[in-house]
């Protein structure tokens, strides 16, 4: 944690820069531990409280996953502990299917919203704007503060609805009404749900009031000289993920509150010729499918939201150890932009098999074939980044490769998804599972990892222990290639997803041996993870030191900051930036392998 | 007790690794860096080239292991299926095709280009006619991909041929309804406010309609091989969704909003049995969205037969109208069929 507090030194700064008004805080209050760690307005101390409440509930989410795999993978057998720990969810230790499918709902909800959307894009976008872009800190860091202790509060209802006796939502993280409307359709439908509603609302306030900061900070806040096309890949995709959340993260918010209305209030938007129970409801005219499009609406950006930060702090990571430039800066961004546009218009691709007219599905299948092409340009050029490079392979690197490798294979099913004549036959069955999990779930977990170990000793001032680093990746993509790459069979067999058992099933119990591996790798997979977790933990405190200001020689304006950088950054002016941040590899007459952004053009340089 | 031993190895191995993180720790101090990272460097060099070949292969034996256990080799089992099937080898092709090459550069060219002492990476930072080449190549082989597929998809999704037979099947948590439309072709009409009146009315049937006095209610599905069936389907509570893998087809059932979905079955049930070797073959309609806790259990069933069993199956059924108005059933052994035949004349013209 940080130990300098700005002195008088601060107070010199450049024009323009909205610090003012903190630095004239600090130099007459001493901050208090509340001030300091609570309620901080420090981004660097916002973001590391992001990773923690991340850790916290990525730990909880794969544990889940954990626990439905037993079921999956052990479906005849009981596991009396399991009674211990969930009482009568596992009444005589076999899972219940209410809470099978608890479990596999919240495990989507906290990996997908609260793990890699808070987790991911509120910890770097919060750690790295302000000092890749040469800012002492957000544009609002009353706004950035508040967007933590939204989510903390979502977070406070979401984990309080694990222990309602109804049992949290259980309709899938995608709560499609009239299930998701219905008390009587399922128990997990009843105050359970509820909490889920209002949880996300609090997480839509969290992601609005900290995406229209970022979006702010990246326009207006560059230090001199960082022209848009001076910034890093970094700053690009977080500056895309935040206009992405903020045109659609208000959609779905929409949808959850007329679905807490049909709920609650008796009306009837998503509700129309329903008897549940034996009962006949008096809804009519509603349709259960404008939810869908509500919910697709954010839920596809929502892929890339997720997507986006892993692929930018994945190229700057591949740029530095490869001791190369980026490959087609100008194409990576162009494909950023037009991966930003496509994702507003392919929603419906989840939507294939609703009823949808086959028209409106076929421009669907064009528009989201068409992601394949900045796909597409985006691997190339890192294929290229790596070609005739120096590479070093960090734990960080080898994350950001691995992050390739599942992109790749990731990416390619989603061509089998996309076409919608095939997408009849994948739709809801294991291929889907297989899919988004490479793509969306691993690869971007990998570029998380890959952002946590390169940037570490930025936030701690201290190094994690390499040897657990490797062991760390070394499991983790091993253990990702075998649980997900088998599933994409299961899947071309047809087998749905979301079963709490197949054993009834002649089309699909013939995996039985196949579940139960892929349960056991699961585990693995997980224990691995918590020595990541150990470690994050432990070096905080006990890693080696950084004595090093630029342990990675990168070129990028973070590294220019002292050791543990105070509430402002830099203790003196904010440098100036005077060319692109990757120039690697460049004659140089100073014999390093790079030139940092702040180094001015010598005369008989080419600049970028 | 054995839980605590578990409890008390799985610890043990996390101190052990812990232990050893740390250790090798000091020895890449005592060591100094730049020899560690040279070290490490190729180790994982290394493992990077291992990985891909151990990938490579563990990809070709996955697909011997398990690919004969998909439904791919049987073979679709209704016409428009096999369009299906060849979309996915055309994809597979294209894909696998761009997987292998994509993932050989990536992990060749982290082992070869890996750090070496005195070399300096080549300053490369664009090239036009590389990105313009990796733009279209791209862009071709998805408008092959996307050509077919909406090819097949407007095939599939289109009218069915005049000659084909309707079946509704609606669901409900947690099971599947048929009805067929008897001898008229045509179905009674349906109001969900309906459900239960007379008791036991579970799809809400309007028996005022005339077309529903000879509509037949089932719970397994009859089918004629070779002829085209076309499905109604609804849902009565939440979302539903009819899949039939082995026809390659799925339809969601929504509440509220019929939809449709046709296809034409190619072999019969007992074809199928001596296709796939399995003597306790069985056409399963499985529910393929999330619908409530049973839901990984609300199975159909579907039996497709030579079109004259299937016609004697029909002409076996008794229309649900006389379940619920048994004193109207013209075949009731008592000698009323004329007053009968009279009231039902009567129901028919109002």
């Amino acid at each position: 944690m940080s130990n300098v507090i700005i002195g008088n030194e601060a107070a010199v700064i450049q024009e323009g820069v909205h610090i003012a008004h903190d630095a004239h805080h600090d130099h007459h209050h001493k901050e208090t531990f509340i001030s300091k760690y609570v309620f901080s307005l420090d981004h660097k101390t916002i973001s590391k409280q992001f990773l923690v409440t991340g850790i916290i509930w990525a730990i909880i989410g794969g544990l889940f996953s954990v626990i439905f795999r037993l079921q999956l993978g052990y479906p005849n057998t009981t596991f009396p502990w399991l009674e211990d720990l969930l009482g009568h969810w596992a009444k005589g230790g076999k899972i219940a299917p209410e809470f099978y499918y608890a479990l596999v709902t919240m495990h989507g909800t906290i990996l997908v919203f609260f793990v890699l959307t808070a987790g991911l894009s509120g910890t770097f976008s919060n750690f790295l704007i302000p000092l890749q872009i040469g800012a002492r800190d957000m544009a609002s860091p009353l706004l950035n503060c508040l967007s933590y202790w939204f989510f903390f509060m979502a977070s406070i209802v979401m984990m309080s609805s694990l222990f309602v006796q109804t049992g949290p939502a259980s309709g899938g993280w995608t709560i499609y009404p009239p299930l998701s409307a219905l008390g009587d359709a399922s128990s997990g439908s009843k105050i359970g749900m509820d909490l889920w509603l209002v949880s996300m609302a609090l997480f839509i306030v969290s992601s609005l009031l900290g995406g229209l900061n970022y979006i702010t900070t990246v326009l207006n806040m560059r230090t001199k000289g960082m022209s848009m096309t001076r910034m890093p890949l970094t700053i690009w995709a977080f500056f895309f993920t935040a206009v992405l959340g903020v045109l659609s993260f208000p959609v779905l918010l929409s949808g959850a509150i007329l679905l807490l209305f049909d709920r609650n209030l008796g009306t009837s938007f998503f509700l129309s010729d329903i008897v549940v129970a034996g009962k006949v409801l008096p809804n009519e005219g509603g349709s259960a499918i404008l939810f869908q499009h509500l919910f697709w609406f954010l839920g596809h950006p929502e892929v890339y939201i997720i997507l986006l930060p892993a692929m930018g702090m994945s190229s700057e990571i591949l740029s530095v150890n490869s001791r190369k430039p980026i490959f087609g800066y100008m194409a990576m961004v162009g494909s950023m932009f037009a991966i930003t546009i496509l994702a507003f218009l392919v929603w419906a691709h989840h939507m294939f098999v609703t009823g949808l007219n086959p028209f409106l599905g076929s421009v669907f299948v064009l528009l989201t074939l068409l992601i394949a092409v900045p796909s597409a340009i985006k691997v190339f050029n890192w294929l290229t980044t790596l070609w005739r490079g120096n590479i070093r392979f960090t734990p960080a690197m080898l994350f950001a490769i691995g992050f390739v490798s599942l992109f790749i294979s990731g990416g390619l099913t989603g061509i089998f998804l996309g076409n919608s004549a095939l997408d009849i036959h994948l739709h809801d069955t294991y291929f889907v599972i297989a899919h988004f999990h490479i793509v969306m779930g691993v690869a971007s977990f990998f570029g998380m990892f890959a952002g946590v170990y390169h940037w570490y000793p930025k936030m701690f001032g201290r190094f994690l222990n390499n040897t657990l680093s490797y062991i760390h990746f070394w499991i983790t993509i091993v253990g990702a290639y075998l649980i997900f790459w088998p599933m994409h069979y299961e899947g071309l067999a047809g087998m749905p997803r979301r079963y709490y058992d197949f054993q009834n099933w002649e089309s699909f119990k013939m995996f039985g041996g196949l579940n139960e591996f892929i349960s056991v790798v699961a585990m693995i997979v997980f224990a691995a993870q918590l020595l990541f977790v150990i470690n994050f933990f432990y070096s905080i405190w006990k890693g080696r030191k950084v004595t090093d200001l630029n342990p990675w020689n990168a070129t990028t304006l973070e590294w220019t900051t002292p050791l543990r950088p105070g509430h402002g950054n830099w203790p003196g002016e904010i440098p100036e930036v005077h060319r692109w941040p990757y120039d690697y590899a460049k004659d140089n007459k100073n014999g390093t392998d790079f030139i940092a952004q702040n180094v001015p053009v010598g005369d008989d340089e080419e600049s970028h | 007790m054995n839980g605590l031993i578990v409890i008390a190895i799985v610890v043990m191995i996390y101190v052990i690794i812990f232990q050893i993180a740390k250790a090798s720790e000091y020895v890449s101090v005592l060591k100094g860096e730049d020899v560690t990272r040279k070290q490490t460097n190729k180790i994982n060099g290394f493992l990077l080239v291992a990985f891909l070949i151990f990938g490579l292969i563990g990809v070709y034996v996955c697909n011997e292991w398990y690919f004969k256990k998909t439904l791919f080799p049987q073979g679709s089992a209704s016409i428009e299926g096999e369009k299906i099937d060849f979309m996915l080898y055309l994809t597979i092709g294209v894909t696998g095709f761009i997987f292998i090459i994509t993932q050989i550069l990536l992990f060749w060219f982290s082992f070869k280009y890996q750090e070496k002492e005195g070399k300096k990476a080549f300053f490369f930072p664009h090239n036009t006619k590389l990105e313009l080449l990796w733009t279209t190549v791209p862009a071709i082989f998805l408008t092959i991909l996307v050509v077919f597929g909406l090819i097949n998809w407007f095939k599939i999704t289109g009218e069915p041929p005049a000659n084909h037979i309707t079946v509704e099947i609606t669901g409900h948590q947690f099971a599947w309804e048929m009805r067929y439309p008897g001898k008229d072709g045509i179905f009674g009409k349906k109001n969900y406010r309906l459900y239960n009146k007379p008791s036991g009315n579970t799809l809400g049937v309007d028996f005022e309609d005339v077309n529903a006095l000879d509509d037949i209610h089932t719970n397994v599905m009859h089918l004629p091989v070779g002829i085209p069936v076309k499905l109604v389907i609804g849902a009565q509570d939440v979302i539903h969704d009819v899949g039939l893998v082995h026809f390659r087809m799925k339809m969601d059932a929504v509440p509220g909003i019929p939809t449709t979905l046709w296809f034409t079955p190619q072999y019969t049930t007992e074809d199928m049995k001596v296709r796939t070797g399995n003597a306790n073959f069985v056409y399963e309609i499985s529910c393929d969205q999330v619908c409530g806790a049973s839901h990984f259990s609300m199975r159909g069933t579907i039996i497709v037969e030579k079109p004259e069993d299937y016609k004697k199956w029909v002409e076996s059924q008794k229309a649900e109208y006389f379940t619920f108005y048994p004193d109207k059933d013209p075949n009731k052994p008592a000698a009323t069929s004329d007053t009968t035949k009279q009231a039902l004349a009567a129901v028919v013209k109002k």
